[in-house]
């Protein structure tokens, strides 16, 4: 059985002794997705962080590509941390730095092995273009809107086309056109590379979207997966988070029918 | 019962792991060379103006009040080693240190508190970079550089004020002021005033970065974390200056 990319077992993390998470346990295999639903403050950015060890458990082991990184020095984890990207909450562009230079700054600590600096420039180009922001370049963070940062996060996080990719909350406060077009943007990251995708969110439809999407190269656009021939797309996981506990983990099918008031009330019947 | 203790000690203690850390790697790649020379512009070239103004009143001041002092005795011809001893030995290094904690100390805590709780202080990590070596060892380097640099230049600058009142004021030559602050300056004089401004920069730029990488709290937290960086480097810069003073003294 092949090692699964990111696996939780019986994680807890605390500040100050007060819980945040507690007793977490799941496991993501290559190529697979998960959609973290929960209400505000019920440890869903505290997952996407311990799971890069940039917050530390109290108890618990976190396995990041099959290692153990709950106690791993900071040293060691830039490597595991290099095949990982990640969305943050508020977009955590740096603010002194030109777009260009944000999405460039993965590229920076890998540069000698696979990305030559005459290579970074048309690479970023390539990666903006992407997510349709080619003409921001020269701009700084603080003169682009919130979902036009949203989306040079996404660019940033993939660059390096990492293994992994973690999104917090990449919809969180934008109109629902632009929610879609970043989630499509979320779905094409993941199809066009197979990425392993977590995805934290309080939207059930951006789940549903992860689940009953794929992004067709030959139209470059989204198609419901079922025109495939397959009614949903493989290997797609929903957890739902309530104060630090993880209560459900399970398909879309398996989430709509749950009888739990709290779980069904992230989902919306349409 | 000194439960009240806990905290301060606690914090010492962080503050020690972190300063350990950065003098750990300070030989450890990669150098940004680039921040580092950045952060030297910011603090050095940037601090001159007010270090500059701070030195020359100074100087000034010590001229005025020790001509007072010294026509009881009859002697205002001592003057000019009097302002060069003091401004050499204590009121060149601490003052400017003083206003650079104010200026520079603050700063650090400040940018790099709004980089923590942007969470850009994460996202650093998690894209590869170790803050210790980006954000604390250039603002380490650059200070401890500076620093002494611009007392060099307050200690001037300040003799310069003293040498103005002196001139105009006291009817003192030109020669006499500066034959007497010169033969006066002893090495041992020298040595502290470089000493102290090199060890005021550590603490300077490290408690700086210190409160700014620990803040929590949004916007809040970065005020507060601001406030203590100044106050708790301006407390040490006299408790270690009293420190080194004491060891040169009993030399
Ligand atoms: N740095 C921190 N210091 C102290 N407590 C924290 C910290 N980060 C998170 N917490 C606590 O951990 C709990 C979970 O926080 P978390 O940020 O994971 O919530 P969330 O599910 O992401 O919520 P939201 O949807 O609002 O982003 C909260 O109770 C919060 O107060
Ligand atoms: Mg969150």
């Amino acid at each position: 059985m092949p090692e699964p990319v990111l696996r939780f077992e019986h994680v807890t993390v605390a500040f100050d002794g007060n819980p945040a998470i507690e007793d977490v346990s799941f496991e993501v295999g290559h190529g697979e997705s998960r959609v973290i639903l929960g209400a505000a403050g019920s440890g869903k950015t505290v997952i996407l962080k311990t799971s890069l060890g940039l917050l530390r458990p109290v108890a618990g082991r976190v396995f990041l590509f099959g290692q153990d990184i709950a106690n791993l020095p900071e040293k060691e984890l830039f490597g595991l941390r290099a095949r990982c990207g990640i969305l943050f909450q508020e977009g955590a562009l740096f603010d002194s730095l030109t777009i260009e230079e944000n999405v460039a700054y993965p590229l920076e600590n890998h540069r000698r092995e696979n990305y030559p600096p005459d290579k970074v420039r048309s690479r970023v180009e390539e990666a903006l273009r992407f997510v349709e922001l080619a003409h921001t370049l020269e701009k700084f963070p603080s003169q682009l809107s919130g979902g036009m940062r949203r989306r040079v996060g996404i660019a940033r996080a993939n660059i390096t086309e990492p293994a992994l990719v973690l999104y917090d909350s990449p919809t969180a406060g934008l109109d629902p056109i632009t929610a879609n077009n970043i989630m499509s943007l979320i779905v094409k990251e993941r199809d066009v590379r197979q990425a392993t995708t977590i995805i934290v969110t309080q939207r059930f439809q951006d789940g549903k979207i992860m689940a009953k999407y794929r992004y067709n190269p030959a139209t470059e656009d989204l198609e419901a997966a079922s025109h495939n021939g397959d009614a949903l797309v493989k290997g797609i996981q929903f957890l739902v988070m309530k104060q630090g506990r993880l209560v459900f983990e399970g398909d879309e099918g398996a989430l709509e029918r749950s009888a739990d008031p709290y779980v069904s009330k992230f989902v919306m019947r349409d | 019962m000194l439960d009240f203790l806990k905290n301060p000690v606690l914090s010492i203690q962080e503050f020690f792991v972190l300063s350990g850390r950065t003098i750990k790697n300070l030989a450890v790649r990669p150098h940004y060379f680039n921040d580092t020379l950045m952060q030297m512009d910011i603090i050095g070239v940037g601090s001159l103006p007010i270090v500059l103004l701070c030195g020359f009143f100074s100087g000034v001041v010590m001229a005025l009040q020790m001509s007072r002092a010294l026509q009881t005795y009859g002697a205002v011809g001592q003057t000019g080693p009097i302002v060069a001893i003091t401004l050499v030995r204590e009121l060149g290094p601490v003052l400017t240190a003083l206003v650079v904690a104010g200026r520079n100390s603050a700063g650090i805590a400040s940018e790099l508190g709004s980089m923590k709780v942007t969470e850009q202080i994460d996202a650093m990590r998690a894209l590869g970079t170790d803050p210790i070596l980006k954000l604390v060892k250039p603002r380490l380097i650059a200070t401890c550089a500076m620093q002494p640099c611009l007392t060099a230049i307050s200690d001037f600058v300040g003799m310069i004020g003293g040498y103005l009142i002196a001139f105009f004021l006291l009817r003192i030559t030109t020669s006499e002021y500066w034959n007497g602050a010169y033969r006066t300056l002893e090495y041992d004089d020298v040595v502290q005033g470089l000493l102290k401004p090199f060890i005021f920069g550590v603490v300077i730029s490290l408690v700086g970065c210190f409160y700014g990488l620990r803040t929590t709290g949004g916007t809040q937290g970065v005020g507060r974390a601001t406030t203590q960086a100044v106050v708790v480097a301006i407390v040490w810069i006299f408790v270690l200056n009293a420190f080194i003073t004491k060891i040169f003294v009993s030399i």
